[in-house]
């Protein structure tokens, strides 16, 4: 049905569209008008690039696209196969919901940077689109540094702003550090190959040492964009200052980019070598853990999040690591299993994270803050976002009936089959790893959701704040549709990843199929059914109940208290802070104490509390701070005199013409 | 169709009776007559005649709260065996969903206690996430290791596996487990030593503190669901650790029961010999109850 037209030809349309859709803005003498056009434009190639995919996954072959160009690199390949797929339906879902979104949340006549925003949203969204389509390393490596920048100036947009000029600056050399090691892994693959274009997969066998470097390059260049732990650092901070749709598509869209090049680099070679499924597995622990306990004390509602997708990363490498043991060990299930899960993953994350990220944004505009402790209260006065927020918190939690807890599923199915068959059963133990981050997930969003939208205001701006135009709701009721959708019929997202599943893990269809009659897909189905029902039965007794009893108004019980007041409410700090203590190892806090010199505090006195970023605080800010003081004797050749600069490149070039002799 | 029938019945009607029963033990251990073991049932009634107070704060969360935990747990109840015979619900892969199931319900009972704003709620909120967070690894390691030794990923399998034979050809393994999940079973519950139900000091309660503001019908379904939530992982406790089937349904059935009430007993002699720990100890017994779940899993790989 589809074979009339060539699917990929609608992606590399959907691209230039989205690409080209910020220009007329530029030109327009009412920028407001750029903007709903560029927002109308977006949802358009939206519509493009999801009808590609869907061809594609339903067997439509993709056709492979070259452009001989001038550069000597060999021509510019470009195709789109299932792995593409995978990231390509998140990425134009998310891009279409998030320019809808910005419309009203970074309107053209309030903030003078809307015009650059929404021009670099659409290259940034187009770049992604390319990356994921190139097959060779230097077009690769274009899309990918286009990308990287375009991100950078879309989350300095509020760049008279201090702490956005240095998250800028950290992001800036995280994202080149990971080009480094990417120029070292493609160098690395031309030598070997003799060709810029990307090898076949399964192709490559290369001698071990240079395997292992080729694929510690590629986690250290795509680990550190996707936020692996430690590479993270960058994160937190780019996250938290950036617009809040912006927010949406670094997380929900860009960080899985880190992943696709991984999982791309992998399908090269012929046999991946044994540590790294088992390096992988252990590094996509160490973030679950770390970043969603990095989660569990923050204040900040944008880092909180933030942090928490440096969790669901780990989530999705765990997947990937359980998918490369299998390979070893000869475990199709784990194969299947964790291919499923880390592909589900990638689906549900771009869903959810993208779902609070635009609920943060309305939290923003409602309040003026990030700080969830001066929030409180807000369910009454936003009574379409909040449920929209509690059903992104549980999914993300990884509760049924929603989407999150499909792709844990496989995850522990896989994991409790090695405990069962396996006769050492390593891999087993991802099973109660994905218990405790599932648990401290489930304390990180209860925290979120019950103090911003529980309780009683804590600031006049909590207390005053209001709920968002349709235009900002209406992506965002599109994304929760997604996930209650997703979780409540999971055969949806199980047939969408299958072909994936096999394509990528070369699984035959009767393996498929067998492994996964072991998950309750369908039984999973009767059972969110029969919850809803059971809700809905007890819920309309209790409310009919209810009706024909007293009922009375008072004030919340507080210990026979007469006078509480919304100061007294646990805060976010407060709920967090037992485990905070019982974590100290991971997360590190600065305290400050006030001396107290009689029972009640003097006036002013003031104790802060702050967490300390490990790797970036701890580690690199002192590195760097020594490494620029080193470089202060190098300053004396930094004295921005042109013609001395153009002696140094003369000389520079002498040496060059010089060594060969 | 008997045995659904009798499974629906018994796991609706029966769990208030464990709470009547921990009663009387802890009341002869004090030296008192005590309340009838049909207390609860008595409690229940009248909770659904009572009218209800709302706090100003409270919105929809508050009313959801109890109903939804509820929910949750009622489709536990339904994919657990009892007594040796299959649950009413059985697949491949229940054992995940049973445990998010609980989850699910930590989740609501915890944002309804935070939607009154009251601080007690709030610290009790925290304890209860917190706690929990240790308690789960511990049900998956145990989880892990029945689930190896029976050889499936079905909760009707793996819990009516363990037989005499098995415990006494890995009794060190069973031992622990069994160790293991009696602690996570108290402190899943908020019994002592993890929580006093009968405290009468907000400040150092978890559970009974999230529910101070509810009232009525809905403190009803609350007590009603914290009966039912001992009931299910009592279950899955007395499964695994009296591991006698006899072939009759029907004898099956009251051996079950009797075994109910001896844990219920149990539970009440250990609320009567012991204190409360401090705050600040619960976590390492979780901890410790972890490790002796990963231990378990250990000595079966041999």
């Amino acid at each position: 049905m589809f074979s009339a037209v060539d699917p990929t030809i609608y992606l590399l349309a959907a691209a230039t569209l989205m690409a080209l859709s910020g220009v007329p803005g530029l030109a327009l003498n009412r920028p407001a008008w750029g903007q709903h056009l560029a927002a109308f434009l977006v949802v358009v190639a939206a519509f493009m690039g999801e009808y590609a995919a869907v061809a594609l996954l339903t067997g439509s072959p993709g056709v492979t696209y070259q452009v001989d160009w001038p550069l000597p690199f060999g021509p510019a390949l470009l195709s789109a196969d299932l792995l593409s797929v995978i990231f390509l339906m998140p990425l134009f879902l998310v891009a279409g919901c998030v320019s809808v979104y910005s419309v009203a949340y970074w309107p053209a006549h309030k903030h003078a940077s809307a015009g650059k925003l929404t021009l670099f949203l659409g290259i940034f969204a187009a770049s992604m689109v390319i990356v994921v389509m190139a097959r060779n390393s230097v077009l690769f490596i274009m899309a990918w540094e286009i990308m990287a920048l375009s991100a950078y100036f879309l989350l300095t947009s509020e760049q008279q702003n201090p702490d956005v000029q240095r998250v800028g600056i950290v992001y800036l050399f995280a994202t080149h550090t990971g080009s480094m090691a990417l120029f070292a892994m493609f160098s690395l693959l031309r030598e070997a190959t003799g060709t810029f274009a990307f090898p076949l997969s399964h192709s490559l066998s290369l001698p071990v040492t240079v395997a292992a470097v080729v694929i510690i390059t590629a986690l250290i260049g795509f680990g550190g964009k996707a936020g692996l732990m430690p590479l993270h650092y960058w994160l937190p901070g780019a996250h938290a200052n950036a617009p809040s749709h912006v927010s949406a598509m670094m997380s929900g869209v860009m960080l899985k980019m880190g992943i696709y090049g991984i999982l791309r680099t992998l399908s090269f070679f012929v046999g991946v070598p044994a540590w790294v499924g088992w390096l992988i597995l252990l590094l996509g622990a160490w973030s679950a853990i770390n970043g969603i306990a990095m989660a569990a004390g923050q204040r900040d509602l944008k880092r909180l999040l933030a942090c928490s997708s440096i969790e669901n990363i780990g989530i999705i490498f765990i997947g990937i690591g359980l998918a490369l043991v299998g390979v070893q060990l000869h475990a199709p299930y784990l194969v299947v299993c964790g291919l499923f899960g880390a592909f589900i993953h990638i689906i549900n994350h771009g869903l959810f994270k993208s779902l609070l990220f635009l609920g943060s944004g309305v939290l923003i505009h409602a309040t003026g803050t990030r700080e969830i402790d001066r929030m409180g209260g807000l369910a009454r006065r936003m009574p379409i976002t909040s449920p929209l927020f509690l059903i992104g918190s549980l999914a993300i939690c990884g509760l049924p009936p929603l989407n999150g807890f499909v792709g844990e599923l496989f995850l522990y199915v896989g994991a409790i089959s090695d405990g069962i068959i396996a006769p050492l059963p390593l891999a087993a133990l991802v099973a109660p790893v994905l218990a405790l981050v599932g648990g401290l997930a489930v304390m990180t969003f209860v925290k979120l959701y019950g103090i911003i939208f529980l309780g009683a205001p804590r600031s006049d701006a909590a207390a005053h704040g209001h709920e968002a135009t349709a235009t900002m709701t209406a992506p965002m009721f599109l994304l929760a549709t997604g996930c209650l959708a997703a979780g409540m019929v999971p055969v949806l997202l199980v047939r969408l990843v299958s072909p994936v599943v096999a394509f990528y893990g070369d699984v035959a269809a009767p393996a498929l199929a067998r492994i996964t009659s072991r998950v309750p897909i369908v039984p999973l189905t009767i059972v969110n059914i029969l919850l809803v029902v059971l809700v809905a039965v007890i819920g309309a007794a209790y409310l009919l109940r209810l009706r024909r009893l007293p009922r009375a108004q008072g004030s919340t019980w507080g210990c026979a208290y007469p006078v509480p007041t919304p100061r007294m409410q646990y805060t976010g700090t407060s709920f967090s802070e037992m485990m905070v203590n019982l974590l100290g190892a991971i997360v590190a806090t600065n305290r400050r104490r006030p001396t107290l010199a009689t029972a009640f505090p003097a006036a002013g006195t003031r104790f802060s509390y702050t967490l300390t970023e490990t790797v970036l605080d701890r580690i690199l800010t002192p590195v760097f701070a020594g490494v620029g003081l080193a470089f202060s004797y190098l300053r004396r050749v930094q004295h921005g005199q042109l013609h001395i600069y153009v002696l140094y490149i003369f000389a520079t070039l002498c040496v060059l013409i010089i060594w060969p002799h | 169709m008997t045995d659904i029938i009798i499974h629906c019945a018994v796991a609706l009607l029966f769990p208030p009776l464990l709470l009547g029963v921990i009663g009387k033990t802890k009341a002869a251990f004090a030296g008192r007559v005590g309340a009838p073991y049909l207390q609860p049932y008595y409690d229940l009634i009248k909770l659904f005649r009572k009218g209800s107070v709302f706090s100003e704060t409270t919105t929809w969360v508050f009313r959801a709260g109890p109903v939804i935990t509820l929910s949750a747990t009622l489709i536990a109840a339904l994919l657990i065996p009892l007594g040796r015979h299959a649950a009413v619900i059985s697949f491949s892969g229940d054992l995940i969903l049973f445990a998010y199931l609980f989850g699910l319900s930590r989740f609501f009972t915890t944002i309804a206690a935070l939607d009154t704003g009251s601080s007690f709620e709030g610290m009790g909120a925290a304890r209860e996430v917190t706690f929990s967070c240790l308690a789960e690894p511990t049900l998956f390691f145990s989880l892990i290791t029945l689930a190896r030794m029976s050889r499936s990923l079905t909760l009707s399998n793996i819990l009516t596996h363990p037989t005499p034979a098995i415990w006494l050809a890995s009794g060190a393994s069973m031992l622990l487990l069994v160790g293991a999940l009696f602690i996570t079973l108290l402190a899943e519950n908020s019994r002592i030593p993890f929580d006093d139900p009968n405290t009468h000091l907000e400040l150092t309660m978890i559970h009974e503190v999230m529910v101070l503001d509810h009232s009525g019908p809905a403190f009803g379904i609350i007590l009603y669901g914290a009966a039912l939530k001992l009931f299910v992982l009592g279950a899955v406790f007395v499964n695994i650790a009296l591991p006698i089937a006899t072939g009759n349904p029907l004898i099956d059935w009251a051996i079950f029961i009797l075994a109910m009430l001896v844990l219920a007993v149990t539970i009440g002699t250990v609320e009567s010999v012991m204190a409360r720990l401090r705050l600040v100890r619960i976590p390492q017994l979780l901890v410790g109850a972890t490790i002796l779940s990963a231990f378990a899993l250990m000595l079966v790989l041999r």
